[in-house]
């Protein structure tokens, strides 16, 4: 597949000014909220540093988890089903729907799906399929992926939500006002929910001890989806087991603040086993997890909680637009776990960063992104994904650079150069700074010919 | 104290008086200085975008010309940071981890090893807008970091930059955001940079800042080439600028 043109579709969504500065306001506004949060609870840092242990031991010792988990969740009357990848994973929900004639499924957000492309999967073999979380509705309404980890509409104006419903619910497309939107969707979407026949929704966590999948929403949508229908599905990327009940005690506390600046959100659900009559399917993913853990350099990306607070405070992501990417993860946490999957299509990834460092400060399971970011620079060269331009550039700079007589001659030649050359030939199209930028003015001399001049020379 | 003054290879080029205001100032400070002709660049250009074979000569290079000094002392937030946490490109020898652990930004130096407790010479009745590169912020802790909210706040460029008589400083929006140069970031990804250096240009107008002051002259490069183009009335000088006072 053709690599994705990440920094042309970021001047897109650069040039329409409206939904960027919506963008980067919005999600500059989630990450103040977390930093009042955060300041609001003392033990903010010693809570990461313990949600940075505890998923650390846990995949350090993930088959033993693995198995504790399983042998909970069948305690509990939940049939347990392994899928090694994607392709795996919607085979099964695929069959379970079939084999019970089920038709409609409700589900609620859930990221690992949209790894897999379930919907599009299920869609094809004709099961209607129904996103509960606003968000997601929306963006399903759309034909849209989701443009943030948490928020899959952030990238929208509530005058864009209000034109969408108008066009699919025949609401009032002047009435923008949050609630009213909302409730348009609550109409339409609330018989949908009442008459599916399967539900199936993420996973947050997953304790080993209980066998008890727990998510953590506001909408309550993932308690609907998995508890209106009699049959309940529930995907689970292997990362999301933790040891027990207590370690949610850091998790809950830690994962809200770092979402959505909220101190902890209105629903938090466990579930155990199947409804009265009913039945619960939980299906653990692998989907190129085990080889990440094997990745030296690149498996604590594992301990990621999926809580977005790496989109919110990169300067990058808030201007490139969440869309802009064309894959499942974006932004920080995009660029650590994209590559892993498909070095060549996501080969310009590790180059939308400028290494600044502050997704790392936030991540509340302390996942060193930037470090990561600038890990995969070298093993895309190493792979041979590198523009042959930029190979070349590089290789004669390390050469020109190593060799002191060579490099002053030709910066001081190149300075004098352009000196002399007329504003047409510096501003040319292939000068990418120039574009938007003034070029520095070439001194009248380096500053090693003025000392070379002021200065006894008293090395050597 | 043996100090050797390396000097990033765009101030060389572009930005001479900067080079020659840390000189002078840590002259002023009676510090022994001394500049290494065969000095090139620290080897992060090529590092920074995943070629660390083609860094490795260049940071070779480095480590011999530096290893005799006590002290390297360098005007970049960004070069120390990577001679210091980023340099192993070059052969791992007791000369490079000396060039490693011993290399300073000068921002560092003068807060830290020198402690310079005034800066009798100079004076500057402005309203500055101190600008400290992401490098400087969260790879040599120079300033507490906006996202570590526990952390008490310290910022070693303003606390210097309080020394000098008559300056003023300005508190902007998002101080700590970074500015969208990032090296080959800015021709990598143009329209998303530029965007970002505007951001930051407007955030510090709205602080009513009419200088911005940075250790970092990679930053206001870009920052003064977006203003520059948007005929922006603001004035960019290196923090040496400022401390070393008008030029004799």
């Amino acid at each position: 597949m053709r690599p994705i043109p990440l920094a042309e579709n970021s001047a897109k969504f650069v040039a329409d000014k409206g939904h960027e500065g919506h963008f980067d306001a919005k999600l500059w506004m989630i990450r103040q909220k977390r930093d009042a949060m955060a300041r609001t609870i003392p033990e903010w840092e010693e809570l990461r540093d313990l949600a940075s242990a505890i998923k650390e031991h846990t995949l350090s010792n993930l088959v033993h988890y693995l198995e504790t988990f399983e042998a909970s969740a069948k305690r509990n009357g939940a049939v347990v089903h392994w899928a090694r990848d994607a392709k795996e994973h919607n085979e099964i929900v695929h069959g379970i729907l079939k084999d019970r004639g089920a038709t409609t499924l409700i589900k609620s957000k859930s990221m690992l799906t949209e790894e897999c492309d379930t919907r599009p999967y299920l869609e094809s073999r004709g099961i209607v399929v129904t996103e509960t979380d606003l968000g997601e509705r929306i963006q399903q309404l759309d034909h849209e992926p989701p443009a943030h980890i948490v928020g899959p509409a952030h990238q929208k104006t509530t005058a864009d939500v209000a034109k969408l419903f108008a066009r699919e619910y025949g609401s009032d497309p002047a009435s923008r006002e949050p609630t009213y939107l909302a409730n348009v969707m609550r109409e339409h979407t609330r018989p949908l929910i009442l008459e599916a026949s399967a539900g199936l929704t993420g996973a947050n966590f997953a304790v080993a001890e209980t066998g008890a999948i727990v998510t953590v929403t506001n909408e309550g949508n993932a308690d609907l989806s998995g508890n209106a229908p009699k049959i309940r599905i529930c995907s689970v990327g292997i990362e999301k087991i933790i040891p027990r009940n207590e370690h949610l005690a850091v998790f809950v506390r830690i994962l809200t603040p770092s979402a959505t600046g909220k101190r902890i959100t209105q629903y938090t659900s466990h579930f155990l086993g199947p409804r009265q009559g009913g039945e619960m399917h939980i299906v653990l993913v692998d989907n190129g997890r085990s080889a990440r853990l094997g990745m030296e350099k690149f498996w604590t990306a594992l301990k990621c909680i999926r809580c977005g607070a790496c989109l919110d405070t990169c300067p990058v992501f808030r201007r490139s637009g969440g869309l802009s990417y064309e894959s499942t993860y974006a932004g920080p946490i995009g660029m650590v776990l994209m590559p892993a999957l498909d070095a060549h299509r996501y080969r310009e990834f590790p180059k939308a960063s400028t290494l600044n460092g502050s997704c790392t400060n936030v991540c509340p399971v302390k996942i060193n992104l930037h470090e990561q970011i600038y890990e995969w620079r070298e093993v895309m060269e190493k792979k041979g994904e590198k523009p042959f331009v930029e190979k070349i550039l590089m290789n004669a700079a390390g050469r020109l650079l190593s060799h002191p007589g060579a490099y002053r001659a030709a910066s001081q030649a190149a300075n004098a150069f352009v000196r002399i050359l007329p504003r047409w030939a510096v501003y040319n199209p292939f000068n990418t700074w120039g574009r938007q930028r003034e070029m520095p003015a070439p001194a009248s001399e380096t500053f090693h010919e003025w000392y070379r001049k002021n200065r006894k020379h008293r090395g050597k | 104290m043996r100090v050797g003054l390396m000097i990033p290879c765009y101030v060389d080029v572009f930005y001479p008086e900067v080079g020659i205001a840390t000189l002078e100032l840590l002259e002023k400070l009676g510090v022994e200085v001394e500049y290494p002709f065969d000095q090139t660049c620290c080897g992060q250009p090529m590092a920074n975008s995943g070629y660390a074979g083609d860094a490795r000569a260049t940071e070779e290079l480095l480590v011999r010309n530096f290893a005799k000094f006590e002290y390297v002392v360098i005007p970049s937030g960004s070069c120390a940071h990577h001679i210091r946490n980023k340099m192993t490109a070059a052969a791992a020898t007791p000369e490079r981890d000396h060039v490693r652990s011993r290399t300073f930004d000068l921002v560092e130096f003068l807060h830290d090893v020198l402690r310079a407790s005034e800066f009798p010479w100079a004076e500057f009745p402005r309203r500055v807008a101190v600008h400290t590169s992401c490098s400087a912020i969260r790879g040599l802790h120079e300033e507490s970091m906006s996202e570590r909210v526990h952390d008490a706040e310290f910022s070693k460029p303003k606390s210097l930059l309080r020394k000098v008589k008559g300056l003023e400083i300005a508190e902007f929006d998002r101080a700590d955001e970074c500015c969208g140069f990032g090296g080959t970031f800015a021709v990598n990804e143009e329209a998303v940079s530029v965007k970002m250096g505007v951001d930051k240009l407007d955030f510090v107008a709205k602080g009513r800042a009419d200088c911005v002051v940075s250790s970092d002259m990679s930053c206001l490069m870009h920052l003064q080439g977006c203003a520059k183009r948007l005929g922006r009335n603001l004035s960019f000088l290196h923090i040496a600028q400022v401390l070393n006072g008008p030029r004799a």
